[in-house]
């Protein structure tokens, strides 16, 4: 018996082992305008698999109950299986503690728990913020609106031509008012992954602490927070296959509890009179008020999933996707790409000569294809381009090269209305 | 579900490609700018009145097929009209987009319910809406709108990544 060759598998296995993931995803089987549905938009949302949605129906069916709560059995239960959601979502970023991850409902809601619990205590007048021209505006946002109230500065890293950003002018923006650094892991418009592991680094050695938005990346590649040594990370459950409504911010023990609450209410507390409320400890004291539980022990079984097809695999896998449809991108007169850095995950944003992305987004609807069109919630890159917006098709694990072929075929006949 | 391409016919395509009334006029007794956030439309409408009639108007602007389309056939329908007769096209075509108006029912509409179909489009609406929205804020001499907040004509859509 050849027991390695057995173990090895080819490429043949390890493509139909891949597409067999497919599956495991109700929706994908939907019928749009009479033809399948071409799913590429899952940089905005994903699917979520069966598992996802079963563990959903069994804490509804048998576990649920409020949590931190009552003695009775049923919170008790609730209770663990919300802590053992947390803790998955600790081993899979790798972080020290588990208290170290509050769930919150969403990468926006973490972004703007650090901007009050840690900005609006820490920073004053002229204190300078650095973002990039990446950020998605739940990373703009919240911190003009700090910068409002604080007359704190935004200073801003540019980018080049291909969507990478200029690390050395990054290098000249630090100074001695330099107190944040908040910047997007994955470019949700661009696909550009950033080095953050070394603008961390270049933060740290001017004494700077730095949010990661990893809304992009946690579905796409490993993240580890003790290596990348960020002193935040955040991203959401539905764009992880996971459901809406939940998401986690990563923070550094010392850096959360150094910090003030962000919302006030029930769980968040150790003793309340009216004269003076005492807060609870890290993680609760950024969770107040019933948590979405039902969501996070999804988050937790989305993870699971995850974890159990590999991510590593899932990468390689979009990789591929990403190189086959660039190429055939590329082919198309008349199609341009916007955003080439040399690292990318699998997003494809491009514009079209003489055709509204708009427009094309509801003719590939015709074709059942899902793709998304607007300025991306980044209308920053957009005018670093100088176009109003672009079509972006996002790819997971899911989505395989027919669906890209569908997209070339689709493009064609856009452009064949149009001609 | 109607077939969207069926919207795409070669009247509005035509308009597209080559927009009646583009550009700016060198002098304007009324003008607005109108902008739909959520998709980057913007629109610039302007025209000058003589008396009650509208004799002069010009738009131009960054904007999908149909929003161009739309406002390239409302100035040839508008033009030489009264403010009175424009101000019951504005409403039957908002109307007629929204579903609210039957085509059967008396209307001034003419080659404009070619845009009849948008309703079943719902994502799209605003786009045809956006320069006879732009149009309204003119006449009342506002410079600026939006098609979202309390000039909503349709419920919202989204802003997510």
């Amino acid at each position: 018996m050849n027991v390695i060759n057995a173990t090895v598998p080819t490429p043949v296995q390890a493509a139909r082992e891949i597409e067999s993931f497919r599956n495991d995803f109700p929706i994908l089987k939907l019928k749009i305008n009479e033809k399948p549905l071409i799913y590429l938009d899952s940089a905005a949302s994903s699917q979520m698999p069966q598992v996802v949605i079963d563990r959903l129906v069994q804490y509804q069916t048998s576990q649920h109950a409020n949590i931190n709560r009552a003695v009775y059995e049923l919170s008790e239960i609730a209770t663990s299986e919300y802590e053992g959601a947390r803790r998955k979502l600790q081993r899979f970023i790798n972080a020290r503690e588990d208290r170290e991850v509050i769930f919150t409902s969403g990468t926006t809601d973490s972004i703007n728990l650090v901007m009050h619990g840690y900005g609006r205590k820490f920073f004053k007048a002229n204190d300078e913020i650095i973002l990039t021209t990446l950020e998605h505006h739940s990373n703009i946002v919240p911190w003009q609106m700090l910068a409002d109230e604080t007359g704190a500065k935004i200073r801003v890293v540019p980018a080049n031509e291909d969507g990478e950003l200029l690390i050395g002018e990054y290098k000249k923006l630090f100074n001695e008012r330099t107190k944040f650094v908040s910047l997007i892991h994955v470019s949700n418009a661009l696909g550009t992954i950033n080095p953050v592991k070394e603008m961390i680094a270049i933060a740290h050695e001017h004494q700077v602490p730095v949010l990661i938005d990893g809304a992009q990346a946690a579905p796409h590649m490993t993240v580890d927070v003790q290596d990348l040594d960020c002193d935040f990370y955040c991203f959401s459950a539905h764009k992880l296959y996971g459901p809406t409504g939940v998401g986690m911010l990563y923070g550094k023990a010392k850096l959360l509890e150094s910090m003030q609450p962000f919302k006030g209410g029930g769980d968040m507390i150790a003793s309340v009179t009216f004269e003076e409320t005492l807060y609870t400890t890290i993680p609760h004291k950024f969770e107040a008020g019933t948590p979405p539980i039902a969501a996070a022990i999804g988050f937790g079984s989305a993870i699971d999933y995850l974890l159990s097809i590999g991510l590593d695999k899932i990468s390689d896998y979009e990789n591929e996707l990403l190189n086959y449809a660039t190429e055939q991108i590329n082919d198309l007169a008349g199609v341009r790409i916007i955003g080439t850095a040399k690292n990318k995950t699998g997003v494809l944003s491009f514009v079209i000569d003489g055709i509204h992305p708009h427009d094309i987004g509801t003719l590939l609807n015709e074709e059942g294809i899902a793709v998304r069109t607007g300025h991306h919630c980044a209308q920053p890159i957009m005018q670093r381009y100088n176009i109003p917006a672009t079509s972006r098709a996002s790819f997971a694990f899911y989505n395989n090269k027919t669906e890209v072929d569908a997209l070339i075929k689709g493009i064609h006949s856009v452009q064949k209305v149009f001609s | 579900m109607i077939n969207a391409k069926s919207l795409y016919q070669e009247v509005i395509l035509d308009h597209n490609r080559k927009p009646r009334n583009y550009g700016a006029l060198n002098e304007a007794s009324h003008h607005a700018v109108g902008h739909n956030p959520l998709c980057g439309d913007r629109l610039n409408i302007e025209f000058n009145l003589e008396g009650q009639y509208i004799n002069e108007i010009a738009f131009q602007g960054e904007s999908c097929a149909i929003c161009k389309a739309s406002a390239s056939m409302m100035t040839t329908a508008v033009k030489g009209k009264t403010c009175l007769d424009v101000e019951t096209l504005i409403q039957e075509f908002r109307d007629m987009a929204t579903g609210k108006l039957s085509l059967e029912d008396p209307h001034h509409l003419g080659r404009l319910t070619i845009f009849s179909n948008i309703r079943d489009l719902p994502t799209r609406v605003k786009c045809a809406i956006l320069p006879w929205h732009t149009l309204h804020a003119a006449l009342h001499s506002e410079t600026s709108t939006s098609t979202e907040a309390e000039n909503d004509p349709v419920q919202s859509s989204t802003d997510t990544a």
